[in-house]
This record gives C-alpha cells, structure tokens and sequence, in this order.
C-alpha cells in the first residue's frame, strides 16, 4: 500500500505539487500573453474602440466586420495578398526543392555551400528590405538597373512602377526564405533510404521513374509542412513590403492585408476594426492551414 | 550573531536603494527631454537649449526621431502613458487627437498669464496652439512655423541661351514661376532624360503626408478642398471638378521628375537638387539651409535661387509646416517644461533661435530685416506665410491622412484615375467622420 502512496520529498512536496510547480509559470504566461489578449481582442471587435483615445469601447455589434467585409478596397488588400502568397510560395518551392536536388549529393564544399545558400534566412528583414531597396532596386543608383541599362532604354521603376512593384516583393522574399524551403527539403531527401535506390537501379528504373515513386512520396511530409509554414508566413507579410515598397505603394499595388492591418491599428489607432481585421485574417490562415494539414494526413497515409 | 548579519545587510540593501532613488530623482528633477523629428532645426534646438542650461543649470536633452516613424513612436508612448518625453514638438494636425486624447495638458490659462500672445505670429498661434480652432483653447505653442517652398538652378534659369530658348518657345520670359500654368512649363522645358536633368522633383511619397502635403497646396489653389469645416461635409468638395483638375494636374507634372519621383518626400527632392538632377524642388524652408551649404551641395549651393509656392487658376494657397511645443500629460517635469516654454519665447532668445536657423514664430523677430537677409530664402519664407493653410486638426486627422496618401499615391502611379481617386478619398473621410459622431449634432 505504501508504495502507490504520492512520493513526498523532504521538504514535504507531493509529485502533483512539483508538477505544478512547474506547469503553473508556464501557465500563467500563456494565459496573460496569449489566451487573455485574444479573448480580449475579440471584445474589442465587436466594440467602437481607439487605445489612443480615453473614450471607453462602446458595443456596436458586428459593424466592424460588416463595414470590413463591404468594403471594396479590404477585397483588393486580400486579392494582393493572394497574388503575393501564390507567386512568392510557389516560387521558393520550386528553387527551394531544386537547390536541395542538387545540394543532396556528395561534392567539394557542399557544407560552405550550403551555409551561404542559407544566409539570407538568418538576415533581419528590415535589413534585407533596406538594401534591396537602396542597393539593388533604385532606379538612378541600383545595381540591377546598372547591370541592365545596355539593354534597357530606361530604368526599371521596381518600386515605382505598379505593374512591377509586386514582382520586387516576390523576388525578394524569393531571395529570403528559399533557403528555408531547401533545408526541409534536404532534411526530407537525406532521411529517403538509400536501398530503395539500390533495389530500383536493379530494376533498371529511370531517373523520373525513382523521382516520382520514391524521392516525392517520402519528402512530401516533410514539403507539405515547409509549405505550411511558408503560407501561413507569406500571408503576414508586412515587414518587407513596410520598407521596400514604403508601405505597400505605388499607390496600393503590395498594400497587403497585414500592411492595412498595421495602418489601422498602430496609425489610425482605429483598434475595434484593427481587431476584427485580425480575426478575418485568423480565420482564414486557420482555414487554408487545416487544408494543408488534411492534405499532409492524407499523404501520410499514402506513404 | 546571524540575524544582525542579515538585519545589516537588509539596511545596507535598504539605504543603497534608498540613496539611488533620491539622486535619480534629483536627476530628474533637473533635466528635461524633448522630442521632436529628426531634422536640422532639431539639432539647432538642442544647440539653443545649452543656454537654457547656463542660465537655469536644467540639462535639456532633445531626442531626435527619424520623420517616418516620428508620429508612431510618440503616440505609441503616449498609450502607454510613459513619461520618456516631457515636451513633444509635434505636427499641427496632432492638436485635435491629443488634447482629446489627454495626451496634452491644456495650456491656456498658464499661457494667458505668462506669454505675450499678440507677440505671437497669429496664424501661427491658430495652426499650432490652439484647438478647437478660434476657440482661443491654447495646447502648444508655436515652435518652428514652416512653409513648403521652392529652390531653383539660378544658372540654369539665368543663362541667356537658355532665357532665349525658353522665351521662343512658350512666349514669355524665363523667370521664377508665379502660377502653376508657368511652373509646367518650366518642368517642361528643363525636362531633358539624356543629360539626366529633369525638370522638377516635388512630394509624391506615400510615406508619412508625403503626397498629401505636396498636392493639398495644388488642389487648394484650383479650387478644391478637404471639406466643409462647419459641418464636415465631404462630397461635393474633395471629389469636386476643380480637385480633379488639381490632381490631373499633379500627376502630369510627374513626367517631368525622375524616375523614382513617385517615392520622394523631403528627403528625396533634396537629393535630386543636390546632385543636379532637377531645376526646380519644393521643399520645407527648414530644409534648405542644406542646399546653400558648400558641404552638401557643391554643385549649386551659390547658384540657387528660391521661390513661393506658385498661385493656382482659383487662389493662392501653401501647406503649413513646422510644429508647435507641448507638454506631455505624463512628464514629471511639467513645471521645468514651462519654465523651458516660457523662456524660448522670450525676444533675445527667438532672436537667437531665429540666427541658429529656426524658424521664428515672433512677429517682430520675423518681419525684422535681419531674418529676412540672414539667409537667401528667408525673404521667400516670410512671403509665404499669409498663404498657409493647414489638414485637418481633428483627432481623426491620421485615419483620414492614410486615406489621401493611398489613393494620390494610387493616383499619380495610374492604379485610380483622379476621379476615382478623390470619390474614395471623399467617401472613407465621409465613414470617418460618421464613426466619429460629427454628423450627430
């Protein structure tokens, strides 16, 4: 009987008094820094509230999110945020998967080689944004411009001209985060077994062949989990548009939603309607996750 | 033996804590932080500032904030109600947000007892102290008073090959614009890509209030406005058919300008002056002390000249700049906050303020030959000043400055067409407006 009894120390705490001990801080962070600012956010979605002013929230329903949803041009920040996760996520995919193609064999400084692939991930992108905007995207000094001019009849406007601007937000978070999407992808196609290869070169099976039966089933978890986070990551993106395109210009062609959500909430100080812009976007990265999440289930359970 | 070891060293604790505490009091007692952005007239403050020291032996730190993120990192720390700055020199249109907001302490009363108003450049006074505007509610004082301005190339403009060119081809004599009509034209004239010189560089940024402040000037003097003051009325005014004309304007002056013109603010024109790239720049006169410097301009800084803001086909208006002093709601220094106040208005000192290179807002110190000759764009600087006008002062005023910067800055890159443009503009300031009550009473 005794020995089921909880084990007391010397002191005289119980196992479920040091389990506490130990969950409670953990606990109460959570619930302080998390749990309690999204309830109280979502309160003060459905309340007429500005921080910077002293006036207390007052109740107006669903007004926020009526006057958010009604509104043509949140329609165009949501549509230039779509445009920008597409392009910018499935371009670091594809360079991302190729680079770690390449990089998953034996060869002469592959280790220097991979570190300098992954810098730009490790830089700060404010930092990133800053001399992508004065040191390559400037149209009188930009390194880009200046390697082009004896092709180009003027220089390319990256950040002024609308119909470019986006494609100058896309290449540079290209430039960021593929080295993300590579390293998962190496991680994936280093763990594949190397005597499935030997079995299919015994087979005399093809390069395509190895690479659609056995490389993309047993690296496409891990691909699908790199694509998640990407996704979800890409639909915040505000940082980098904040200092490129200064604040989502020429006019709001990388105005995306996380960029309006800033201007309302820490600008305008418009805070009912900047909460209830975050849960529209909660709500759908919540949605185009689960997506995700069902997909990577299913191909689990074909692998 | 043990618990008068540990009772020693808790009263050692105790009175070292102690002693900390009243000498960072002490401190604070006798220094003072103000804030302001990050520019020259900044730098002259703090310059200013060391005889306020000498007299009252008060340290006087003036914090520098780069300008775009100058209105985001003091109204972040007045939600947080944090002491950090006991005088902020804030824009014009901050009056309405924080002295609704308690941002400010209201300085009326204290004001009519201890400074001499009608000393006091009274548009000055309206645009930076008070609010309600005429309801003689004072919650500042002016501290540096500016205007959007104009430099020019004198070499350019002055060279008789060039007077003759520009004579044959549009009929009247090269010379400073004074309306809107010859400023085009001159843009157009000097607008020559294969020498890389452009004709003019003005505000497009959507940055800040970059666009607004540069275009608000245009759109007043064809006619348009921001709305009806009384009843804040918006359509019919802001989206009128002289506003379009303004904007169409405003945009067509663009192919005139460099290429990344669609990014300038004042920082940017600077640069493209400075390097010779343009013949002609608008920017605030406070920036210009840059351009007669040798050091940061030795292409032109003896060849320049300086004009008002041009007239436009229905009147005659300049966007105010500069900022007024107020004191923090949350300063712990707010007596030695005034007792600072107090003496920069006093005449010897404005006097100083002026000679240092800021921006006076003493009537007499102003109008004084010596202000007008001490720089040559001051006299340019004094004749703008019965044009000035100002963005809206109310505490909504952020809201409807993001909505003018997004869709001028969607307009001049050809996203929105001008009437698109101002019809948003014209119905987000309207649901602004609405929100806040305005058209409830």
């Amino acid at each position: 009987m005794q020995i089921n009894q909880p084990h007391q120390t010397s002191r005289g705490m119980s196992d479920y008094q040091i389990k506490m001990a130990f969950i409670m801080p953990t606990m109460v962070l959570l619930i302080l820094m998390n749990i309690f600012p999204l309830l109280w956010s979502l309160y003060l979605s459905f309340h007429r509230y500005k921080a910077s002013m002293p006036a207390a929230p007052r109740f107006i329903g669903v007004r926020n999110y009526t006057r958010l949803l009604q509104d043509p041009e949140v329609w165009g920040y949501f549509q230039t945020t779509a445009y920008f996760v597409l392009l910018a996520v499935a371009a670091q995919f594809l360079i991302g998967f190729g680079l770690a193609l390449l990089l998953n064999r034996e060869f002469r400084y592959k280790g220097f080689i991979t570190t300098l692939l992954l810098l730009p991930m490790m830089l700060s992108p404010v930092v990133v944004g800053l001399f992508w905007r004065f040191i390559l995207y400037s149209d009188n000094s930009g390194l880009l411009n200046f390697f082009l001019s004896p092709v180009l009849k003027s220089p390319i406007g990256w950040t002024t001209n609308p119909k470019i601007a986006m494609l100058a937000v896309v290449i540079v978070d290209t430039w960021m985060w593929s080295p993300f999407m590579m390293l998962i992808a190496l991680a994936g196609l280093s763990a594949v077994p190397k005597y499935l290869y030997e079995a299919a070169d015994v087979d005399r099976a093809s390069a395509w062949f190895k690479f659609r039966w056995i490389t993309l089933p047993l690296v496409s978890p891990l691909l699908l989990i790199a694509l998640l986070f990407r996704t979800m990551d890409a639909f915040k993106m505000f940082d980098i548009v904040y200092v490129l395109t200064r604040e989502g210009g020429p006019g709001t062609a990388t105005e995306t939603v996380s960029m309006n959500l800033y201007k309302l909430a820490f600008r305008n100080y418009n805070t009912g309607k900047a909460c209830a812009m975050a849960y529209i976007l909660l709500i759908i990265i919540v949605a185009l996750s689960n997506i995700y999440v069902k997909y990577l289930n299913r191909v689990k359970g074909e692998a | 033996m043990k618990s008068v070891r540990i009772s020693l060293v808790f009263a050692l604790i105790l009175a070292f804590a102690f002693i900390s505490a009243t000498k960072a009091d002490n401190h604070q007692s006798q220094s003072l932080t103000i804030v302001w952005a990050e520019w020259d007239p900044a730098n002259y403050l703090q310059e200013l500032s060391k005889d306020f020291t000498a007299e009252t032996g008060i340290a006087v730190d003036v914090i520098q904030i780069p300008w775009p993120n100058f209105q985001d990192k003091v109204f972040t720390a007045f939600v947080g109600k944090s002491d950090l700055y006991d005088i902020v020199i804030g824009d014009s249109q901050w009056l309405g947000r924080n002295s609704q907001g308690k941002n400010y302490i209201n300085l009326t009363d204290w004001i009519n007892e201890n400074i001499d108003v009608d000393a006091i450049y009274g548009p000055a006074m309206t645009a930076f102290a008070e609010y309600p505007k005429g309801s003689g509610t004072y919650w500042a004082l002016p501290a540096e008073v500016d205007a959007a301005g104009y430099v020019y190339r004198k070499d350019l403009f002055e060279d008789p090959k060039e007077m003759a060119a520009f004579e044959k081809k549009y009929g009247y004599a090269l010379a400073p614009p004074k309306t809107y009509d010859q400023l085009r034209d001159i843009a157009e004239f000097f607008t020559r890509p294969d020498d890389d010189l452009y004709g003019i560089a003005t505000w497009y940024s959507k940055e800040y209030d970059g666009i607004t402040m540069g275009f608000q000037q245009v759109m007043w003097s064809f006619g348009g406005s921001y709305g009806d003051a009384e009843t804040y009325k918006v359509a019919g005014h802001l989206n009128s058919e002289d506003a379009a004309k303004a904007l169409e304007f405003y945009t067509d002056l663009l192919q005139f300008s460099p290429p990344d013109a669609p990014n300038y603010y004042w920082a940017e024109t600077l640069n493209a002056y400075t390097a010779g790239k343009v013949a002609m720049a608008m920017n605030y006169f406070a920036f210009f002390p840059g351009v007669v410097n040798p050091e940061t301009n030795p292409i032109s800084h003896d060849k320049s000249g300086f004009f008002i803001a041009p007239a436009g086909p229905k009147g005659h208006y300049i966007s105010i700049g500069g900022q007024g002093m107020s004191i923090s709601s949350f300063s712990k220094n707010k007596d030695i906050a005034k007792q600072y106040m107090k003496w920069f208005m006093q005449k010897p000192v404005q006097e100083k303020w002026a000679a240092l290179g800021g921006f006076t807002p003493h009537k007499e110190v102003l109008q004084s030959d010596t202000f007008k000759m001490a720089t040559p764009f001051n006299k340019a600087f004094a004749e703008s000043f019965p044009y000035l006008r100002d963005f809206w002062a109310v505490p909504e005023y952020a809201e409807l400055l993001a909505a003018c910067q997004t869709h001028w800055n969607a307009a001049i890159s050809k996203i929105k067409s001008p009437k698109e443009a101002l019809d948003a503009i014209a119905r987000e300031h309207e649901e602004i407006f609405e929100d806040a009550g305005y058209y409830d009473q």
